[in-house]
């Protein structure tokens, strides 16, 4: 069994969320406990019977809080990932190691954000509105380096990033729309998605710079909401309401590099912790990219969802560009249909949790934009980072 | 905010600032098996040796990468907008982020040859910034 790692040891048997908007004008805690209560709702559970918690270590819904409201006397297994969206999925596999080695039966991944720019609650980078303007006068740690020089947010880091994949393979701003166009049209089929007027190329172009290369259209909205989902072995998810999405397979990976740019622009492609994600995570699901039937990327911006598809072998290097050409990631009929719920640039930016239940939806075969026949989907974290990937099928 | 923030020395950084305020580019290096190493650290990477020397860097390099942010950005930033904002491959194998002085937007392009400048800040600070090599 151990060579098999976590592979089908345990399912997502609920998923539930809240109302995405721009400002919603609620607690992080509030809109947690919705989303949470919804998940148990879905899964026919109590939340009483919840006794592990995996969160995002920059989540500030704590354990102390969720205590206070679950209802379980013996919750027995805490645990939370580190890096931001490059925990994304990675919390998946530690809800998913905690239940086959017994040490949790079911467990709560959660992430809440009360993050449009109006939604700021206090004083930690991490409590809504832009962290980046809460910096201090004088920059501790890495920040030293970069913000000095006028380098003050991830999406400048990204733009340097998709720069030099221009510089490299020649990617285009039309590429770059054809990723944006075809979230939009799969959120304008979302009820849920805060982005759901249409987009078209021109529209896309005529967006505003940011940094270049990249235009707000490139870049991830920024909502409140939350998003929750129940883990629970393969065994327990069997009995409950909703047909079980199996974990499949998950990886995480880290190396000598990490998101800042002096040491990330210093590796080789080979050595890009999703390049290792995916050679690990592909071995252990015991198949390759070419079986998998929709997959969702950490679309913090459209840039990187094109060098994710080349970091997970859905093509080859430099070939990420061609790819999304001609609705590539587009529902019905793209190469691969990625981000069906219209991913974070068109749903809701909810650290990547959004992506994932919509790929819970995928395997039921209940999303808006439903693929034919979805047996198997990729889900990947933020593909600078230290970062992990799950792949969730459905069952038998 | 309207002044930029500056970097707060630390004990692993203080030698590179005070090299800087004398106008050299120092970084760490490793001793064992001679690595480049930035950002600074108390051991190698490649050999995780913890015996390093601040030794001086050629200040020469050249463009990896770069954007022109538009802004959004700190207030302290908005009057210089749009403005560049590089990673130069330095000649010892070292990136390190920083800009370009008098280079209009359109003049950038990767392998553009650059060398060092050294910008005073403050009394303690001297950020370390770049020029185009002709």
């Amino acid at each position: 069994m151990r060579e098999r790692g976590i592979r089908d040891r345990a399912a997502v048997a609920g998923i539930g969320h809240t109302a995405f908007g721009k400002a919603l004008g609620r607690s992080e805690y509030d809109m947690a406990v919705e989303a949470i209560w919804k998940a148990c709702a879905d899964a026919g559970i109590s939340p009483r019977e919840i006794d592990g918690v995996v969160r995002y270590d920059m989540e500030q819904v704590d354990e102390e809080q969720l205590l206070a409201v679950l209802g379980n006397p013996d919750v027995r297994f805490f645990a939370g990932t580190p890096f931001g969206g490059g925990g994304a999925a990675a919390v998946l596999v530690v809800a998913a190691t905690a239940i086959a080695a017994g040490q949790a039966e079911t467990v709560l991944v959660f992430r809440s954000r009360a993050r449009g720019r109006r939604s700021s609650y206090g004083g930690h980078p991490h409590q809504g509105g832009r962290y980046w303007e809460k910096l201090p006068a004088e920059l501790p740690g890495l920040n030293q380096w970069h913000v000095p020089h006028g380098l003050v947010s991830a999406f400048q880091e990204m733009a340097m990033i998709a720069m030099r994949h221009r510089i490299e393979f020649g990617t285009t701003d039309d590429q770059y729309a054809d990723v944006a166009i075809a979230f939009r049209d799969h959120a304008i089929r979302n009820p849920h998605a805060v982005m759901r007027t249409p987009m078209t190329r021109a529209d896309h172009h005529a967006s505003r710079m940011i940094a270049e290369p990249l235009r707000l259209f490139d870049c991830n909205i920024e909502t409140d909401g939350a998003c929750a989902l129940v883990v629970t072995s393969l065994e327990r998810a069997r009995d409950l309401r909703q047909p079980p999405a199996l974990i499949r397979a998950g990886a995480m990976a880290a190396g000598s590099h990490h998101i800042r740019l002096s040491t990330l622009l210093a590796r080789g492609f080979d050595d890009d912790s999703a390049r290792r994600a995916a050679r690990r995570l592909f071995a252990m699901a015991d198949c390759t990219p070419a079986d998998v039937n929709a997959a969702f990327f950490y679309d913090f911006f459209t840039a990187l969802v094109i060098i994710a598809l080349e970091q997970y072998g859905f093509c080859g290097r430099g070939e990420g560009g061609p790819f999304v050409q001609d609705g590539g990631l587009a529902w019905p009929a793209g190469r691969l249909v990625c981000n069906t719920n219209g991913g974070q640039l068109s749903e809701a930016f909810i650290h990547g949790f959004n992506n994932t239940l919509e790929a819970v939806r995928q395997i039921r075969g209940t999303s808006t934009s439903q693929v034919a026949g979805c047996e198997l989907v990729l889900v990947a974290g933020a593909n600078t980072d230290p970062t992990g990937a799950v792949i969730l099928a459905r069952d038998r | 905010m309207t002044q930029p923030p500056l970097p707060a020395i630390g004990p692993d950084t203080a030698p590179f600032y005070e090299a800087a305020r004398r106008g050299e580019l120092r970084f760490q290096r490793c001793t064992a098996c001679r690595t480049w190493r930035h950002y600074p650290r108390p051991a190698c990477p490649a050999c995780q040796s913890r015996e390093l020397a601040w030794e001086r860097a050629s200040g020469r390099g050249t463009v990896y990468t770069w954007t022109i942010v538009h802004g959004p950005t700190l207030p302290a930033f908005e009057a210089a907008l749009p403005y560049n904002v590089v990673d130069v491959l330095l000649d010892e194998g070292i990136h390190f982020v920083s800009q370009v002085l008098d280079c209009r937007p359109e003049e950038l392009h990767a392998g553009m040859p650059v060398e060092a400048v050294f910008v005073p800040v403050s009394d303690a600070i001297t950020l370390v910034k770049f020029r185009r090599l002709r």
